[in-house]
């Protein structure tokens, strides 16, 4: 197969290679599990890698029974599935309303929708505009704000120009209006693209973090995300500074074992599993869903 | 261009048919008619106007002594006063060397580095192997920022993280080294982590593009005595290269957009600002934290011209090698 030296040695090279790489790549996940499974106090010895050496649940029973990390929790699931179906319903409608020819105005809806993407407010402009708004401290600015992305519109109308036209014409011909249409025959025909769609607005909207340490300072609309960054700065900073603010002292008092590093752990580790959850599924339609985008390109 | 139909259909119809067609609507008559098709895209086209084009209205406080609770025009003008104060305030250098060298840094090794894991890939002929170094690689691109940022902080933490000890134990160094207080780790540390996010992610449209090379070529390369390096190099890079060129277009049209949650969760520490303050985060600083919102407004529309620029001058560039995206 190999037919020459250097061949097999290229290639032995790249399987080391890569294996190395994966490893290192899954390591600090698999030592983050092993610290949030370990005592906090034993853990402070040092030699935590990849197995836990003083085994415990302490550590996530901390974080189930903390109030604000369970609402945080709560926020995230709420945000993720209002935010994801709302989106991808709103999206999808829109995106049928574009294939149509005889819609009119067509063309500059479409310009309309395409300059967005080149151009944006930034930051500054858009932050005043949520305040006047009056969406300071409410859980819609998770929502509304991102509910159209012209990026999944384009998706969204590319596959649908791609169904069959006779499918529609004939729905049309036993009475179905544009909306019959889309509810009946096009939605159910659309499967694969809503599923990959769906799924990177779920995940976004689950790592999404940014939004509410600008916009939400009420602490029981924060999403677990933020909360987590809020607990990871002060931990970093107190690595340096000997200081833990008042919430992590709280949590350490529950418990005598737990400290602010195995603490953090374990929240890592909760506000990862909806991924880990969700990941078989990503294999199979995130790669079809970059290519799709790709290929619009 | 609805507008423009309409104008000719309002003359008056020539007077020669002799077969009687109907009458042909008036553009009114005609958006009532589909009306029900209409609002399938407007109230969809009313939140992108809200969401993106009053905030490009918004910009005009780049120009204004903007007061909180004014409307985006209700506030004194003051002309390029921002601009200038921005340009002459000692944040300039370091925002920009930052912003520069962070981005260049980001594109010089996270472009081609997916490049490099796709064609390794694709010299792996055992498939479960394959499948699942792309498993694990794929995993980060999916993790938030801040669980990122918290397992970096955790692997260089100065109490048993995993590099310090690593290096203890090779004898490599007496005292654990606070990694992410020190400026000089800090670019290595985030261009470092921006790759192990994204590599694995960002290898998929390669490999498609690998994919779609005709087998038949690779065979008669190794018939003409070719070994694999050379075939890696004369057909497998060559079939890939306008995928390649697309996505570097992409790339540099974005390089000053390359992101900042990266920044914000791993610069925790104040000591790390002259090397991690970019534009993006410092129009964050100022203008969030600081309510320096016109000044803000005006840095960060700096940012948007020059985006635009950069991404025009890359766009000419591609479109005389024949690679065009628009």
């Amino acid at each position: 197969m190999y037919n020459s030296r250097g061949d097999r040695v290229m290639v032995a090279f790249i399987y080391v290679f890569l294996t190395v790489f994966s490893l290192s790549t899954l390591y600090p996940f698999l030592n983050a599990i092993a610290i949030s499974l370990n005592e906090g106090l034993d853990t402070a010895k040092g030699g935590i890698t990849l197995w836990p050496r003083s085994f415990t649940l302490e550590n996530y029973e901390v974080v189930f029974q903390d109030e604000r990390l369970m609402s945080g929790f709560i926020i995230s699931v709420l945000r993720t599935v209002v935010g994801t179906v709302s989106a991808i319903l709103a999206t999808a409608i829109f995106a049928y309303g574009m294939t149509k020819r005889e819609l009119m105005g067509r063309k500059f809806y479409m310009l309309m929708c395409i300059f967005t993407m080149y151009f944006s407010g930034g930051l500054i402009p858009t932050f005043l505009l949520i305040r006047n708004l009056g969406m300071f401290n409410s859980f819609w600015v998770y929502i509304i704000p991102s509910l159209i992305g012209v990026w999944n519109m384009i998706i969204f109308r590319t596959f649908f120009q791609g169904l069959p036209q006779g499918l529609e014409e004939s729905a049309k011909i036993d009475g179905c209006g544009n909306w019959g249409t889309l509810f009946r025959i096009v939605l159910p025909l659309s499967g694969p693209v809503i599923a990959t769609l769906s799924l990177f607005t779920a995940v976004g909207h689950w790592n999404e973090w940014f939004i509410a340490s600008i916009y939400i300072s009420k602490e029981e609309l924060l999403p677990i995300q933020t909360i987590l960054k809020q607990i990871l700065a002060s931990n970093i900073v107190s690595e340096q500074t000997a200081n833990l603010d008042a919430a992590a002292q709280a949590h350490m008092a529950q418990a005598k074992t737990v400290t602010s590093k195995s603490l953090s752990m374990a929240t890592m580790m909760v506000a990862t599993i909806p991924i880990v959850l969700v990941y078989p599924f990503v294999q199979k339609y995130f790669v079809k869903g970059v290519l799709v985008g790709s290929l619009k390109e | 261009m609805a507008r423009l139909s309409t104008d000719r259909e309002m003359q008056p119809e020539p007077v020669m048919p002799q077969v009687p067609y109907p009458r042909r609507k008036s553009g009114l008559e005609r958006f009532i008619r589909q009306i029900d098709l209409q609002l399938m895209v407007l109230p969809a086209l009313a939140l992108i106007f809200v969401f993106s084009y009053i905030p490009m209205y918004g910009v005009l406080i780049a120009f204004q002594d903007y007061k909180i609770g004014h409307s985006f025009t209700g506030s004194p003008w003051v002309g390029w006063k921002h601009f200038a104060y921005f340009f002459n305030s000692p944040d300039f250098y370091t925002v920009m060397r930052n912003t520069i060298v962070i981005s260049l840094l980001k594109f010089l090794i996270g472009f081609p580095a997916p490049i490099l894991l796709a064609l390794m890939l694709n010299e792996v002929r055992k498939m479960v192997f394959k499948r699942v170094v792309q498993t694990i690689t794929y995993l980060p691109h999916f993790m938030s920022w801040v669980i990122l940022g918290g397992l970096v902080a955790s692997m260089l933490a100065t109490d048993n993280g995993s590099l310090n000890m690593l290096l203890e134990r090779l004898n490599l160094i007496q005292e654990p080294i606070n990694f992410l207080s020190l400026p000089e780790y800090f670019w290595t540390i985030l261009i470092t982590t921006n790759v192990w996010k994204e590599i694995g992610f960002g290898s998929i449209v390669y490999l498609a593009a690998i994919a779609g090379v005709d087998p038949h070529t690779y065979e008669a390369a190794s018939i003409d005595g070719a070994s694999r390096f050379k075939q890696i190099y004369l057909i497998t890079l060559p079939s890939i290269m306008p995928v390649i060129s697309i996505f570097m277009i992409l790339a540099i049209g974005n390089l000053l957009s390359a992101g900042f949650e990266d920044i914000l969760v791993l610069a925790v520490n104040p000591a790390l600002r002259d090397v991690s303050d970019v534009i993006d985060t410092y129009v964050i600083r100022v203008g969030i934290n600081n309510y320096r919102y016109s000044y803000a407004t005006a840095v960060g529309l700096f940012k948007a011209v020059v985006s635009v620029g950069l991404l025009t001058i890359a766009n000419y560039v591609a479109r005389r090698s024949g690679n065009s995206l628009w």
